[in-house]
């Protein structure tokens, strides 16, 4: 099957890893992977804060990077929801007959992950090996628009090693909520503590997510609190074998800042 | 983390300073994230709001899980809500017609301003300084209880929790449970302070507070010359009103005085009972997580010898034809105010319902408030956003499946609502007074947005035009 990687600005600029680490899992299965270098955003920031409008252009561009190919591949069930939720309403507000066709073409075939890993290729136990106690925290974009279920756990539960931990009120939100986090921010700090407090209260070493927006929001308060509990998305817990371990369980900016802080390059 | 505003007023206390010295008003409220940071500051509230939302929210998801049909209830609700949104005009008629048949008068209002006077010229035509009212929102909207007391008329609360608020010269913070933010040691030291009749060895035991209240209450039940209500339903087709509530104290209401009258949003009415047995069996289980509610009282006009002998049906609109011509927004006037979305927000669960400057806090207050007052005031610019878009309360809601979605969320979000009410800005509420809302004083707020302008190419932010952000 021809794929087309669509990363999503958050793994691009700030957790590449990730990207990568989708196509080795997608390659491993046997699965050609693209990545058309003309997308871009979704849209979903504008649509989000209330530029629906703008959002029509994104929509645009992102049926035409990705009208060639079979499926389309996230590692962000946020981004996928934007897509698969959104854009068929954007293209009818908008009165844009041209788009509302190219989203028809392309919403059945967007996918998050775990949902294309599991219930459209049909496999659980993708060749990981991670021995480490894992939590998984299911994003609200997740749980409660693209709907994705259990195929996330189903996946981890089929990698070797990997003890997975419940978390306790898991399906609570991490408080991120995009520009909320921003625009509101004592709340949304106020909301991650109790979503850390019950991280930590599982003794998992790594905390688990489809989407890198929220374990960029948990992983901050992780990090400052000095935890010990990492955040790795779910395809690069996939994407480890015995021979490839992961570098490092910590990711993402804490990284880069901490080989800055040892005087290595960015 | 930014410090709270400590130059703007202190949303946990309630404004003395306003246009009537003593009570709360919801004029000048800080922006959202203002009032929100002093509130997640106050541990004793996150820790009380945190115990309170969980344990109502375990005891609705059980009460729904009851239910094989639930889903199919929730779109019944909403297929009838959105069938009579559509058709308000005929129905609104038709339910003015029949009140007036069964011996009622009917009252349109455009906005607080009128429905206070309305109402206050009725209570003065009676001679009574004095009216008992059953907890009711839309005149928490309207601030009813100030307007009344300008003219030296007093209003007596007599859900138990709006008594709680009202002696502690406070504002209600959730939509089911008003003093959710009081615990028992603060409530027996309003009564203590604010309640002449309280026995002096007042303790904090429930029993005991409720036992102090229900006799401080009876003396204002038995000697109330006008009562005033809400209602939860009012049913076009035999003109009858419907209130729900828990403790007996709405029925009093509602059938001692003399004169009755009742405010009600014009988006409260249901075409038939058989529509309301649909909101019946689901508000309870939504509401209180109760199979079926407690005390529900229905009347039509008046009945000679027995109960009001004079009653009035004040018909509110202050903004919800504006919000009818939002083509999304107008799924916010299918909410029946049960409180579910509160329960389950993890915004409100942080903040409270005082940071929403509003009578409707949490997810849908935070979408209905600027419907309704359009989005001049910086706690109504600020409201949309304060949403983390989780979903959680679209999944629990009775009556809307798209509703509150992001999707609606993010539509208030862009949409610059005025606040006013369409049909007097058209001006044929004064010719042609009933005739007026959805079809004949809005000149197409039921057809669906135009086109937008095109845009090439997303500008740079902030340059969103002039719309507030």
């Amino acid at each position: 099957m021809r794929i087309g990687l669509f990363v999503t600005c958050l793994t691009d600029t700030l957790y590449p890893g990730t990207g990568r680490a989708v196509v080795t899992v997608l390659e491993r299965l046997g699965q050609q992977v693209d990545f058309p270098a003309a997308q871009s955003c979704c849209g979903q920031m504008h649509f989000n804060t209330g530029y629906r409008r703008e959002a029509t252009p994104m929509a645009h561009g992102f049926t035409a990077a990705f009208s060639g190919y079979e499926a389309v591949v996230t590692p962000s069930a946020s981004c996928a929801s934007m897509v698969r939720e959104y854009y068929p309403a954007l293209a009818a507000e908008a009165q844009d007959p041209g788009l509302a066709r190219a989203v028809a073409q392309i919403v059945p075939r967007t996918y998050e992950l775990s949902v294309f890993l599991a219930d459209v290729l049909g496999v659980t136990d993708v060749g990981a090996y991670f021995p480490h106690r894992v939590t998984y925290h299911p994003s609200c974009h997740s749980l409660r628009m693209l709907r994705v279920g259990d195929a996330p756990l189903r996946l981890l539960r089929a990698v070797r090693g990997l003890d997975l931990v419940d978390l306790p009120d898991a399906g609570s939100c991490c408080g991120f909520g995009g520009t909320f986090s921003v625009k509101n921010a004592d709340v949304s700090a106020a909301i991650c503590a109790d979503k850390v407090t019950a991280v930590r209260q599982t003794g998992a070493e790594v905390l688990c997510a489809a989407d890198n927006s929220c374990l960029m929001h948990i992983g901050g308060a992780l990090t400052r609190q000095r935890s010990g509990v990492a955040t790795m998305h779910l395809a690069e817990i996939l994407a480890c074998t015995e021979d490839a371990p992961p570098t490092s369980v910590v990711t993402g900016p804490a990284r880069r800042r901490a080989r800055r802080r040892a005087g290595a390059p960015g | 983390m930014t410090a709270p505003d400590t130059t703007g007023p202190d949303p946990t206390k309630p404004d003395l300073t306003g246009p009537h010295p003593g009570m709360p008003t919801y004029l000048g409220m800080p922006p959202f994230p203002v009032a929100a940071a002093t509130a997640v500051a106050d541990s004793q509230l996150r820790r009380n709001l945190a115990h309170a939302t969980h344990t109502i929210r375990e005891k609705r998801a059980g009460a729904v899980a009851e239910l094989t049909d639930w889903q199919a209830l929730r779109a019944s609700a909403q297929a009838i809500k959105d069938h009579t949104l559509a058709n308000l005009d005929s129905y609104l008629l038709r339910l003015e017609d029949n009140v007036t048949k069964a011996g009622g008068h009917v009252h349109w209002a455009q906005d607080a301003t009128e429905a206070n006077a309305i109402v206050t010229r009725l209570v003065r035509s009676t001679g009574a300084d004095q009216v008992v009212k059953v907890k009711s929102m839309v005149t928490q909207e309207t601030g009813l209880n100030e307007a009344l007391a300008a003219e030296g008329i007093s209003a007596v609360e007599t859900d138990l929790a709006e008594l709680i608020v009202q002696l502690g010269h406070d504002r209600p913070s959730h939509i089911l449970v008003p003093a959710i933010h009081r615990n028992r040691a603060e409530i027996r030291e309003i009564f203590h302070r604010e309640m002449p009749d309280a026995p002096g060895d007042l303790t904090d035991d429930p029993a005991m507070l409720a036992a102090a209240a229900r006799t401080h209450l009876r003396q204002a039940f038995l000697s109330a010359q006008v009562g005033i209500s809400g209602a939860n339903f009012a049913i076009a087709d035999t003109g009858s009103l419907v209130v729900v509530e828990s403790e007996g104290n709405g029925r009093m209401c509602v059938t001692l005085p003399r004169t009755l009258i009742s405010v009600v949003g014009i988006e409260k009415i249901l075409p038939s009972w058989r529509d309301l047995e649909v909101f019946l069996a689901l508000r309870p289980r939504s509401s209180t997580a109760e199979r079926m509610n407690p005390y529900t009282s229905t009347w039509t006009g008046i009945t000679p010898g027995d109960g009001p002998q004079d009653f009035h049906l004040v018909l509110l609109d202050n903004g919800r034809t504006s919000a009818l011509a939002d083509h999304t927004g107008r799924q916010a006037l299918r909410c029946i105010r049960c409180s579910a979305c509160l329960n389950v927000c993890p915004v409100y669960e942080r903040t409270g319902g005082h940071a929403y400057g509003s009578p409707y806090p949490g997810p849908i207050g935070a979408i209905i408030s600027p419907l309704l007052r359009g989005v001049t005031s910086p706690i109504d610019a600020s409201l949309p956003f304060a949403s983390t878009l989780c979903g959680a309360c679209y999944d629990v809601c009775p009556v809307e499946s798209t509703f509150p979605r992001p999707s609606c969320t993010c539509a208030a979000r862009s949409s610059t609502p005025s606040g006013k009410s369409i049909f007097l800005r058209n001006g044929r509420y004064s010719t042609c007074p009933p005739m007026c809302f959805a079809r004949r004083g809005c000149s197409a707020p039921l057809s669906e947005p135009g086109p937008w302008p095109a845009v090439s190419s997303p500008g740079p932010a902030g340059s969103g035009a002039s719309r507030r952000r």
